[in-house]
């Protein structure tokens, strides 16, 4: 990981305004991040009925640029980038050659560039990447003082709107520029919890306002890393070094989706090869997710087996989910055990579980789709 | 009744030769919300140190360690049904098992309430 222990850890431009809201603390992507103010669960319930807000300013937000910048990206991504309207957003995934995912972002077009939000954790590494291998011309800068507030939760539009006026006219994975609180900003209608919600680009100099904006309603509370973890995980979202990694495949992932119609049909990022070959074939293993019996959560690193106790997988992110109030979790198993019903056998500190195989997604998105 | 803690933030509560174990409240408050909770059975003997219950918030898993050695004599049915009960009377309602003490002797290396709540503070 790009992360290495005796790296002295960065702030968040809000720490303070964290640490005064009874945060605590604690070092993720090699910043000193808020994991929880009044607790998890509490938290995460508050995201799901209400509104969270998110500081996710760790995460790395860049601008790739260049003549032909969306056939540029496309020869690492294998999302349809030429066809993407302008302030739209497509979840994508920077590949290697041999078609394992490096991370996955989120990229806007805007104009002739792209808007690319990576990983914190991976962003170095990236931006490295995409300068070294994207085509001669391509010109990929890191807006290292823009800060990044997450608002999510079925009340996230209307605590919004008031505060930025037409971000409620905004579909899901579309953005634009609007002011919020007297500050400049990038919204787009998105986010990592499978509800409704925003991601808002501010300048790190008046995030502060922004954020007090925001918490002055009375329907917003602010959401550590421990409830952003767990609202992902039921809403089946992978997350990076975790449920993806250089070794996983799309196809592998489940994340099919983020392969575009016309790239399968022409091909020509990294990794297509083996990738095209995985949708015509199936994969090996197959990212699935598992609900498992009784009360104890099952975690990443468990071993999973089939009926025969043949080792078939292992679990990549595993927890308690607080909306259904059972232990949840999802893994990679031998492709043929991965159809929703099977019956998993994991291991986890010698101790045998019994799991159900269900779709990903624990909890229904509820996305505000267009037409919707 | 004497009570008794240790710096794996257990505690144990004595009268006469029985032992009442469970996680101070410095633990539940470390560990967040619990959500599962698993005690040793009746009879089972345990030896001082051993990894003795299990108890699981949102966040992480965590081993409870049996402050001394005994057979346990009873274990607390509540913390399985209603895990949340540990992180709001960790010290009372709460606790994890009883225990037959082996030896009282091993109660002599424990800290008492005031200094473990002492110690709590330089955390």
């Amino acid at each position: 990981m790009a992360d290495v222990a005796d790296t002295p850890l960065a702030t968040l431009p809000l720490d303070t305004w964290h640490r005064a809201r009874g945060a605590r603390m604690v070092p993720f992507a090699g910043y000193l991040m808020p994991v929880q103010y009044e607790g998890i669960m509490a938290e995460h319930l508050w995201t799901r009925q209400s509104a969270g807000l998110f500081d996710v300013s760790h995460m790395g937000q860049l601008v790739v640029s260049g003549p032909d910048a969306d056939a540029a990206l496309e020869t690492l991504l294998p999302g349809d980038l030429k066809g993407l309207k302008d302030g739209r957003l497509r979840y994508s995934l920077l590949l290697n050659e041999a078609g394992g995912i490096v991370d996955d972002l989120m990229a806007t077009r805007q104009g002739e560039t792209f808007y690319v939000v990576v990983n914190g954790a991976t962003k170095h590494g990236d931006i490295e990447q995409l300068r070294s291998r994207l085509p001669q011309g391509t010109v990929v800068d890191y807006l290292e003082s823009q800060a990044l507030l997450a608002l999510q939760g079925p009340r996230a539009a209307e605590v919004l709107e008031p505060l930025a006026p037409g971000v409620s006219e905004l579909t899901f994975m579309q953005g634009g520029r609007f002011t919020i609180a007297g500050v400049d900003a990038w919204i787009s209608r998105s986010g990592y919890t499978g509800e409704d919600g925003f991601e808002i680009s501010v300048p790190a100099s008046v995030v502060e306002q922004v954020a007090d904006a925001l918490l002055a309603s009375e329907f917003v509370k602010p959401i550590g890393l421990g409830a952003r973890d767990s609202l992902r995980l039921e809403a089946g979202l992978p997350l990076y070094g975790h449920d993806l990694d250089e070794q996983t495949t799309p196809v592998m992932a489940d994340l099919g989706f983020a392969i575009s119609k016309r790239r399968r049909a022409e091909g020509g990022f990294a990794g297509a090869e083996r990738i095209m070959s995985e949708l015509e074939n199936g994969p090996v293993q197959k990212r699935v997710g598992f609900v498992v019996e009784g009360r104890q959560p099952v975690r990443e690193g468990a071993r999973i087996f089939d009926g025969e106790g043949n080792e078939v997988g292992r679990v990549t992110s595993g927890g308690f989910s607080p909306s259904l109030q059972k232990p949840i979790g999802m893994g990679y198993v031998a492709a043929a055990l991965a159809q929703p019903g099977g019956a998993l056998t994991l291991e986890q500190r010698g101790k045998l579980f019994t799991a159900t195989v269900t779709p990903t997604s624990f909890v229904p998105h509820r996305y505000h789709r267009k037409g919707a | 009744m004497s009570l008794y803690f240790t710096k794996e933030h257990e505690w144990i509560r004595v009268e006469g030769d029985t032992a009442t174990v469970g996680i101070s409240q410095h633990a539940q408050g470390a560990l967040g919300d619990i959500v599962f909770a698993e005690a040793p059975e009746p009879g089972k003997t345990l030896n001082k140190g051993q990894e003795a219950a299990v108890v699981e918030s949102v966040k992480a898993a965590s081993d409870v360690y049996a402050p001394v050695s005994g057979e346990v004599v009873e274990a607390n049915p509540a913390i399985a049904d209603d895990p949340s009960i540990i992180n709001s009377d960790p010290e009372g309602e709460g606790w994890f098992f009883k225990l037959r003490l082996a030896d009282q002797g091993e109660l002599e290396g424990l800290m008492d309430e005031p200094a473990y709540r002492a110690w709590c503070e330089t955390l």
